[in-house]
């Protein structure tokens, strides 16, 4: 299947606006820092320099932390585990959730209603609680915040994926396809899934953004990365404390994670307001050709 | 067909002038059915995680240093040795009838520690909801209705702002900035002596509710002005306008009745998000509530503990969206008097 | 203003706020009080947009640029906020085209009727407000029944929501009442009950009328004058028995002409191509590139209002030059075709009984398709002709009794077919934006069935089906949404054909189409089965019966009522619901609106 304009565009659309811009800008900006910053560091994240908390000084440029060690090397070592994991788990996430949406919108019956309900009993458990659960039951690591991520994002992709499956089921190209006896699996790749990607797209992008914060949050917890690996999420919970002396390795991984979620927010809306636009047409759709004969805007 | 009878329209299905009781009440029944089923799914699924466990609940609560009689003991007295089904059954049976086990880290009942922080929890709840939900229905339906202009498109940016940003950076956030260095007006933690109630100390409350808040008002706010907007640009409230009907009346009259259905189910759904929010903020501020329970809890892999705060937690949910499901339906005409 | 003119609109331009795009350029019409006025265009037109400006109104990206609109005096135009509040639903007021939209779901409709009332003349006390609501009822025909007040919209009936929606028109006695097409949607029984209740309305109600609408014939029997937009400018006005007997503008001509008739009075003919979009209009006149009288100065300068006669102008630089007579091509019969009841026929349904989740849709239905002619299935909707089309076509599974193909028993769903069958019947959607698939090319649409011929077929198959329905081979790497209703339609239909079937099953295919598009595409579908393709054509509209069938079956309720010859059947119907039918279609009085002043 050779891309079509029209959905590739939606990206570029997206980026076009200011607000895709910005998003975008930011998204970057920390970016770079997580997976750049390793490569920048002056001192050793992990040594034992000094006194904790120190403020700012000689060599020090965002002071200690709470054990001694840099503050500014930590930093820029510890985004680079949230975003890898963040993208690999919503791909994951979408994925599951994408095809189990989709194939029981289009089959419909007791596949349907099973795979349905086992999705909301997951669902009827908020998010971090879920992950907690895991956590109790096999201990923090990566490998666990990434399978909670999945398993929170599949369940309402696969709600978004049916609904607009639904959707497109309903229309009359696919009873077309049907009625020549087309496999199943052809008609949802071809007819089917082309038709659900643009709501698919935009639950990605806000998915990536959640998968982001939840990280983060059960970094923050202290669920996720185990110590003495530096991450933003755990730096912010470790170095609470300290606020008072030095609140830089606080102060800078919150904004770090704060610019980082705005960020992909940001584009993410750009996203969803492209993608408005392509079944309906751009706003001025107003005066265009319209759908039934006898009827103008 | 009466093709041939005179200008009246045709035959109608009867008209219900009134809603039908039994409509509302057997929405109800077969959410409540579907509930429980999920609760039940649910607790299998709890149990059944911890049949996963390696390592059991009598190492657990023992520790290394225990003796293999003394374990042994243990087991008997918590039935590990049954098969896992008869295990559950006889966990779910004594859940139901109130006695939901010892935790295993204080050997104290489960209930014991968790009603009062339950209560803790609640309290927080209620007060978030009672801030929030009035808030963010009117900012929403003041945006919608002067939609993109100065007022909609500044804080339809700071919603979305402030719904991408996790909670705890909202915490620490609203901490840094009045708790600590720039304005030193609240308290940071929210601690209370083991015993007292949280109104003794007012200040305390106010932080976790403002993250809270925050945390919550983004998405009730778009989903009211997603609505509102709808309903506004809805062909009839167009015909309202074109009879000459005034905007207050267009408004409050015509669109927000139509909107504010939807808009219910959504704010059932946060509010049953915002329990997972509970567990964060009050993790940050050190609130005694149910979510501060369930962190140590999982610290201490105090199962009983986990087990019942998760089920807890789950039944909330389930309430609050059959609750918003049926509000939704009492403001729905349509589907009442079919 | 001059005397005894009840509306005056001078010179209204409406164009798109963001691009300054003119929609409806440089207008101008009037009214006497007391008189109606048809608004006449097809979609595209402006004629919405010319209704709503009538109330000093534009939609969401429009822009109201200049004019003015004067009714009883006052300009509409130059009031602002609170003064236009106050004359709408008062001094004017609009009957909308979807009566199940424009009432507000939630609220009761006495209340939706009174706040009308009430807003208005906020001094009336309760007994003078319920004396005016039962009046108003009274008026739309609703006399006596106060108890419709206290309904939701939801539990009316179509033609019950119009009345009360004409009702919240009425109550406070305006100077003029817009009416926007209020009778598309509801079906042809209720539509010509409504229709009776507005010219009664027109008769006794001291009001100015101006009524929007596609159907040129429904304006005949409603209309004193007339007045027919294209592309956002007016193209001939005047009395109506003038304008739809002797039009002088090329593009009325062809509107008339493209009108389906159940008498046959002459063949059904379209106008090739289609309407420009508001960005897309050429300069000079915009009718120009599709007109066969056009000549250079059509295409550089805009044509002037030209006076016929009296009150009669038309926007056109050969008015009155070159006349095009409406009987060019009438009576020409159609090619020789077969005879009924031959010795086998292509589709033969016997004792058809179908259900629809349990509920019984159809029952007993029995119908015969020869090889070459055209079987018409008529009926309103909920009469069971598109589930009867569906099951024949293998899209509905629920269904029993015997349909045989060419002689073998066709399979009730199409994987229980054989290729062969799947091949020879074929089926053409009623909304052409729906069969599409939007994310596909046409090239991609049109390959699609190729997967399904048997091998050695045809040279360049798509090239060859595009020809057989007029498309260029240019459409191939289009998408859907770049092309008009009537093009996708014929993207349908030639998907259809490159299976090479042998009959074709139309089911409303050209409900969602404008008249002069629908002509052209019934003109194809009669040329398609005069190249020996036998089709199934299921309508509401008995007046498309004569332009492609042979013959008739009316459905009523799930049973066949009537069926035979075309011919036969349209002149002498035998059952009361063909009567009926017939009686209530809306017919082009080309002798023009029974003699009003």
């Amino acid at each position: 299947m050779k891309w079509r304009p029209s959905r590739s565009s939606a990206w570029f659309r997206a980026a076009r606006t200011t607000r895709g811009r910005v998003g975008l800008l930011l998204v970057g900006l920390v970016a770079a820092i997580a997976l750049l910053g390793p490569l920048l560091t002056p001192d050793s994240p992990t040594a034992l320099l000094g006194v904790p908390f120190a403020r700012p000084g000689s060599g020090h440029l965002l002071g200690l932390e709470y054990v001694g060690r840099d503050t500014l090397a930590r930093v820029l070592d510890g985004g680079i585990r949230i975003l890898p994991l963040a993208a690999i788990a919503t791909a994951a996430g979408v994925g599951l959730g994408a095809f189990f949406g989709i194939s029981a919108g289009y089959r419909g019956g007791a596949y349907d209603e099973i795979v349905m309900r086992t999705l909301d009993v997951l669902l009827a458990v908020p998010q971090i609680i879920l992950a907690l659960l895991l956590v109790s039951l096999a201990g923090a690591s990566p490998l666990l915040v990434g399978t909670a991520v999945v398993l929170i994002h599949a369940p309402q992709v696969a709600r978004v994926a049916r609904a607009a499956t639904l959707r497109a089921a309903r229309e009359d190209f696919v009873k077309y396809s049907q009625a020549l006896s087309d496999p199943p699996l052809r008609i949802m790749l071809t007819d089917v899934l082309p038709n659900v990607s643009g709501p698919l797209l935009v639950e990605s992008a806000l998915r990536l953004t959640y998968s982001i914060g939840i990280i983060a949050s059960l970094n923050f917890l202290g669920l996720g990365t185990r110590p003495p690996f530096p991450d933003w999420g755990a730096m912010i919970n470790e170095n609470r404390i300290g606020i008072g002396q030095n609140p830089w390795p606080v102060v800078v991984p919150v904004a770090l994670v704060a610019v980082l979620t705005i960020g992909a927010s940001l584009y993410a809306d750009a996203l969803s307001r492209a993608t408005a636009g392509i079944e309906l047409g751009a706003e001025g759709v107003l005066v265009a050709p319209v759908d039934e004969g006898g009827r103008d805007a | 067909m009466d093709s041939v009878s005179p200008a009246v329209g045709q035959a109608l299905p009867r008209p219900a002038a009134h809603r039908r009781p039994g409509q509302v009440a057997r929405l109800v029944i077969r959410r409540v059915v579907l509930g429980v089923l999920t609760l039940f799914l649910l607790s299998l699924l709890v149990f059944a995680a911890t049949q996963v466990l390696p390592g059991d609940a009598a190492q657990a609560v023992l520790g290394r240093t225990a003796t293999p009689a003394a374990l042994h003991a243990l087991r008997l007295q918590l039935h590990l040795y049954r098969p896992a089904a008869v295990q559950y059954w006889l966990w779910i049976s004594s859940l139901l009838r109130g006695h939901p086990g010892l935790s295993l880290a204080t050997q104290q009942p489960v209930w014991n520690l968790v009603s009062s922080r339950l209560v803790n929890s609640a309290v927080l709840l209620a007060l978030v909801s009672a801030c929030a939900i009035p808030l963010s229905l009117l900012a929403g339906v003041v945006a919608a209705v002067r939609r993109d202009r100065a007022f909609d498109n500044v804080s339809s940016l700071l919603a979305l702002a402030v719904a991408a940003v996790p909670e705890f950076v909202v915490a620490i956030a609203l901490i840094l900035l009045l708790a600590s260095a720039v304005f030193h007006l609240l308290p940071p933690v929210s601690l209370v002596p083991p015993g007292t109630s949280v109104w003794n100390r007012p200040a305390i409350l106010v932080l976790p509710v403002l993250t809270l808040t925050l945390a919550v008002f983004p998405y009730i706010f778009r989903m009211i002005r997603t609505t509102m907007i709808e309903a506004m640009e809805s062909e009839y409230v167009e015909m309202a306008l074109l009879k000459g009907m005034p905007l207050r009346r267009r408004v409050l009259a015509h669109a927000l009745p139509n909107a504010l259905p939807p808009a219910v189910q959504a704010v059932g759904l946060t509010l049953a998000y915002l329990a997972g929010g509970v567990v964060v903020v009050e993790y940050v501020f050190g609130y005694p509530g149910i979510g501060q329970g369930l962190v140590n809890a999982v610290n201490a892999r105090d199962l009983p503990t986990i087990q019942l705060t998760v089920l807890l937690f789950a039944g909330f949910y389930v309430l609050v969206n059959i609750t918003a499901d049926v509000i939704s339906l009492l403001l729905t005409p349509r589907l009442r008097a079919r | 203003m001059p005397d005894g003119l009840a509306v005056q609109v001078t010179d209204l331009v409406v164009e798109i706020s963001a691009t300054g795009t003119p929609v409806v350029s440089g207008v101008s019409l009037q009214l006497a009080v007391g008189q109606v006025l048809g608004l006449v265009g097809e979609s595209g037109c402006g004629k919405t947009t010319l209704a709503l400006a009538l109330l000093g109104y534009a939609r969401r990206g429009l822009r109201i640029r200049s004019g003015s609109v004067a009714i009883g005096g006052t300009d509409l135009l130059s009031l602002r906020g609170h003064e236009l509040e106050r004359l709408r639903g008062r001094l004017v007021s609009y009957v909308p085209q979807d009566p199940a939209s424009a009432l507000n779901p939630g609220r009761r409709v006495g209340i939706q009727l009174r706040e009308t009332l009430t807003v208005h003349h906020s001094g009336l006390s309760a007994p003078e407000v319920r004396a005016r609501l039962l009046g108003a009822l009274a008026d739309v025909g609703l006399a006596r029944q106060e108890s419709l007040l206290r309904r939701f919209p939801h539990q009316l009936s179509g033609g019950q929501q119009q009345r009360i929606a004409i009702a919240m028109a009425l109550v406070n006695r305006p100077a003029l009442i817009v009416m926007d097409e209020p009778t598309t949607g509801l079906d042809v029984t209720t539509q010509a009950h409504v229709l009776d209740t507005i010219r009664e309305i027109c008769r006794t109600q001291n009001a100015a009328v101006v009524y929007v609408s596609h159907d040129l014939a429904v304006v005949s029997s409603l209309a004193n004058n007339v007045a027919v937009m294209y592309a956002g400018r007016m193209a001939e006005s005047g009395p109506s028995a003038v304008v739809l007997r002797r039009p002088s503008h090329p593009y009325v001509t062809g509107l008339i002409r493209a009108v389906p008739d159940a008498a046959a009075r002459h063949r059904l003919t379209g106008i090739p191509g289609q309407a420009p979009e508001p960005a897309a209009r050429p300069s000079g006149c915009a009718f120009a590139p599709r007109c066969s009288l056009a000549i250079d100065i059509c295409r550089t300068v805009d044509p002037p209002p030209v006076a016929v006669a009296d009150g009669h102008l038309s926007w056109c630089h050969r008015a009155g030059q070159a006349r095009v007579t409406s009987q060019d091509e009438a009576d020409a019969a159609s090619a020789a075709q077969p005879e009924a009841d031959g010795p086998e026929p292509l589709l033969l349904v016997s004792n058809l009984n179908a259900w629809y989740g349990g509920t019984p849709v159809l029952a007993g239905v029995s119908i015969r398709i020869e090889r070459g002619r055209c079987l018409a299935v008529v009926g309103e909707s909920g009469s069971g002709k598109t589930t009867l089309a569906r099951a024949i076509a293998g899209l509905h599974r629920e269904h029993d009794g015997t349909v045989m193909l060419d002689g073998q028993p066709l399979g009730r769903s199409a994987p229980q077919r054989t290729d062969r069958q799947r091949r020879a019947v074929q089926y053409i959607f009623q909304n052409p934006y729906g069969s599409l698939n939007p994310r596909r090319t046409i090239r991609r649409i049109l390959e699609q069935p190729l997967r399904h011929l048997p091998p050695g077929g045809q040279r360049d198959p798509l090239t060859r089906a595009l020809d057989r329905v007029s498309l260029p081979a240019t459409v191939l790497d289009r998408y859907p949404h770049q092309l008009s209703g009537g093009q996708r339609q014929r993207v349908a239909i030639a998907r259809a054909l490159i299976l090479e079937p042998e009959l074709l099953i139309c089911d409303e295919v050209t409900s969602a189409l404008d008249v002069s598009v629908q002509a052209v595409i019934m003109r194809l579908l009669d040329d398609l089965r005069q190249q020996g393709l036998s089709m199934l054509f299921v309508t509401h509209n008995l007046g498309l019966v004569p332009s492609i069938a042979q013959d008739v079956v009316v459905m009523a309720s799930g049973q066949v009522v009537e069926s035979g010859q075309a011919p036969a059947v349209l002149a002498r119907p035998s059952s009361p619901e063909t009567a009926a039918l017939l009686a209530a279609l809306p017919r082009l009085e080309a002798e023009g609106a029974a003699g009003r002043p």
